[in-house]
């Protein structure tokens, strides 16, 4: 294994520590931070992949991850939960071994499902795409156990983190067209959920989803 | 060419509805442009009869019998849409329940979520396939929430979050393919074009594509409304303005389904079996199960037509799982019928919660006393929806009830079970609704009849007659599907 491949391999690693370390933290400075960082860690691999596979197209989206994923998201969620005045606010979390031994399940199962793809490919990349697939289903995971709705959006956007990641180890990236789209829906749905927050602080007058849970199947009622 | 003009149509209406706001001519304009789109697409379906399928813009967009006449059926049902909408919403406005911002918003997106749509059911491009139906799905996420009622932002909520992260699995399904095909096609976006991935699909490899279904039916699926990945559908169309209830149901749901056809056509063909075929006719089986006994204990009648298209969708999913010519064919003409009689089935719908001023189904009474073309305008939605003969529903089910008869005679059972329950409920909860006294409190309206009178007009002459051109269509796109 190359020197470059091995960096990349770290990379993901540290990229799937993080995925861990959202899913367990509390506070949600402490989320932000841990989001920005991962966001990091998902430029850097890319642009090695660039260097390595010489293609320049990736260079662009790593920027872009730059840009998005380390300083516009976490900078609108910044403002967001400073202008709602939410950022004391500790989320109780039952049970964190439970959740960690459930997430570490989940990534074995993520290397058991890609084991055949990761026979066929030659890419440098190849390894990493079981923990793609492992931080998508951790974003998973956090979107079900958090009962708050920036804790939500954070989990989504890891879980858009753990795609990315996988189009650039499995494949050396989309088409430019395919990820500017995406990049760009991306940005469009951070827009909404930032709408949002809005709306469910003034019709709920507060953002824990255990009030939203009105819309079940009317039984007697 | 066409094409082209059919995109900037939508688009620029988006953006123009944005400019002019609440000004007075807004839903006619609205009117206009949906009936532009409808027109150009006409044009295109002439084209595409006469010289077959094509690709245009280098490539970036392909039509082909399949898609075409979804691309008409979706620009015909949104501009009887924007017809009944004018009516629609000139009530809720007048009531107060939205506001200056609101309609503005409301016109905008509405011509955004046809553009979505047309382009998702053009593009050549897997990936910008995915990137509309996200685009479908952002543009209609706050118009189900436009009214701002807790019930209202707590459903759009679902349904964004449940479809976002039904739609991110299948961007994973899509990176899956692409890496699937890099290796045949070669890098770029030459590899994720369907035109390309047809030619090539017995030499891509089996595993990973049979992996990458496997995301595809669990992203589009939600979308489609499949069960168990359904809990976002019948909040969204119950809470939401009726309206966009009607293309929800209508249009979206068809397009989803037409993403995962796509799919599975390419899939089985990698594995040179019906493997992917199976695991949708499951999904569709559990659907029309789940959805016919979920119809039985609905109160509101929203929700309860939102169940009812889960379990249209279910068969048509199972029509297409099954394969073959004519279960084939039936799925076609279930996703052309079911479009038209749910849509015009909404539109009724939402007339009569705004003459009982509720969508609870106990408080809506004697409708046909009360403005008799809505009262029967819903009794003929039911009878049709519900697959009797004339209507056309009657004859696509029973099309894919002789293949299912041929082919998986031991699901025949279940799948008269779930027609047989679903026919029990609505039939007695419509009763109730259009039969006896009025209330004496109840709103006067201007109701649109032209929109609901046209949608059953056609779905009876689909169930009687069945033209030559529409034929030869489906026939090629059976071809197509094959």
């Amino acid at each position: 294994m190359t020197f470059t491949a091995q960096i990349i391999n770290v990379l993901a690693a540290c990229i799937l520590l993080t995925s861990f370390g959202l899913l367990v933290q509390r506070r949600i400075y402490g989320l932000l931070r841990i989001f920005a960082w991962q966001g990091l860690f998902l430029s850097a691999s890319t642009a090695l992949v660039a260097y390595t596979a010489g293609m320049n197209h990736l260079y662009i989206s790593a920027a872009l991850t730059l840009t998005l994923k380390v300083v516009v998201l976490p900078y609108i969620l910044y403002v967001l939960v400073n202008r709602l005045n939410i950022y004391r606010d500790v989320e109780p979390l039952v049970n964190i071994p439970a959740t960690m031994l459930i997430g570490i399940v989940l990534v074995i199962f993520s290397y058991h499902l890609t084991a055949p793809i990761r026979e066929l490919s030659t890419l440098v990349t190849r390894t990493t795409l079981a923990v793609a697939l492992s931080t998508v289903l951790l974003g998973f995971l956090m979107m079900i156990t958090r009962k708050k709705a920036v804790t939500q959006i954070i989990g989504f956007l890891a879980l858009e983190n753990g795609l990315f990641f996988a189009a650039t180890s499995a494949t050396y990236g989309m088409p430019l067209v395919i990820e500017l789209g995406v990049a760009l829906d991306i940005l469009i749905a951070a827009f909404i959920f930032g709408i949002f927050i809005f709306q469910i602080r003034t019709t709920f007058d507060s953002l824990d989803l255990k009030e939203m849970e009105k819309l079940k199947e009317h039984e007697g009622a | 060419m066409i094409i082209v003009a059919l995109f900037t149509v939508s688009l620029f209406s988006a953006v123009m509805l944005a400019i002019i706001g609440d000004r007075r001519l807004a839903a006619e304009i609205n009117i206009l442009a949906s009936f532009a789109t409808f027109v150009i697409s006409l044009f295109l379906a002439v084209d595409v009869y006469h010289s077959g399928g094509m690709t245009a813009a280098d490539n970036y967009f392909f039509v082909d019998a399949f898609n075409v006449y979804l691309v008409v059926l979706t620009t015909f049902v949104s501009t009887t849409t924007a017809v009944f909408s004018r009516n629609y919403m000139r009530f809720e406005r007048a009531h107060g329940k939205v506001g200056h911002k609101g309609m503005r918003f409301y016109h905008a997106m509405f011509q955004m979520f046809i553009f979505a749509m047309l382009l998702a059911l053009l593009t050549n491009n897997v990936g910008v396939l995915w990137i509309s139906m996200e685009l479908a799905t952002l543009s209609t996420v706050l118009l189900v929430s436009l009214y701002r009622t807790p019930s209202s932002v707590e459903a759009a909520w679902k349904y964004f979050i449940l479809c976002g992260v039904g739609i991110a699995l299948a961007l994973f399904g899509t990176i899956l393919l692409y890496f699937a095909s890099e290796k045949v096609v070669g890098e770029g976006t030459q590899g994720l074009l369907w035109t390309n991935l047809i030619l090539v699909s017995d030499r891509l490899e089996p595993t990973i594509l049979s992996l990458a279904f496997i995301f595809f039916v669990v992203g589009y699926g939600t979308k489609v409304g499949l069960v168990p990945l359904h809990n976002w559908l019948p909040d969204a169309h119950s809470e939401g303005p009726t309206p966009i209830s009607a293309v929800l149901s209508g249009l979206l749901l068809n397009i989803a389904l037409y993403a995962l056809v796509r799919c599975k056509v390419l899939v089985n063909k990698a594995m040179g079996s019906n493997w992917a075929g199976e695991i949708m006719m499951g999904f569709g089986i559990l659907s029309l199960i789940v959805a016919s006994f979920s119809l039985l204990r609905q109160k509101d009648v929203k929700r309860m037509f939102a169940y009812s298209s889960i379990e249209h969708m279910g068969i048509a999913t199972f029509a297409f799982g099954l394969g073959g010519p004519i279960a084939t064919f039936g799925g076609l003409l279930h996703m052309l019928v079911h479009s038209l009689t749910k849509s015009s089935i909404f539109f009724t719908v939402g007339h009569a919660a705004q003459i009982s001023g509720t969508q609870h189904i106990a408080n809506i009474k004697g409708l046909i006393k009360a403005n008799p073309l809505v009262g029967w305008g819903m009794v003929f939605g039911v009878i049709a929806i519900t697959g009797m003969p004339p209507f056309g529903v009657f004859a696509s089910e029973f099309l894919i009830l002789t293949a299912t008869m041929k082919y998986a005679p031991m699901l025949i059972p279940l799948f008269m079970l779930g027609i047989a329950v679903a026919f029990a409920a609505l039939f007695r909860k419509m009763q109730t609704m259009v039969f006896g006294d009025p209330p004496e409190v109840r709103q006067e309206i201007s109701a649109a009849h032209v929109p609901v009178f046209l949608h059953m007009a056609l779905v009876l002459v689909l169930g009687l007659y069945f033209p030559q051109f529409l034929q030869r269509w489906f026939l090629d796109a059976v071809e197509i599907l094959k």
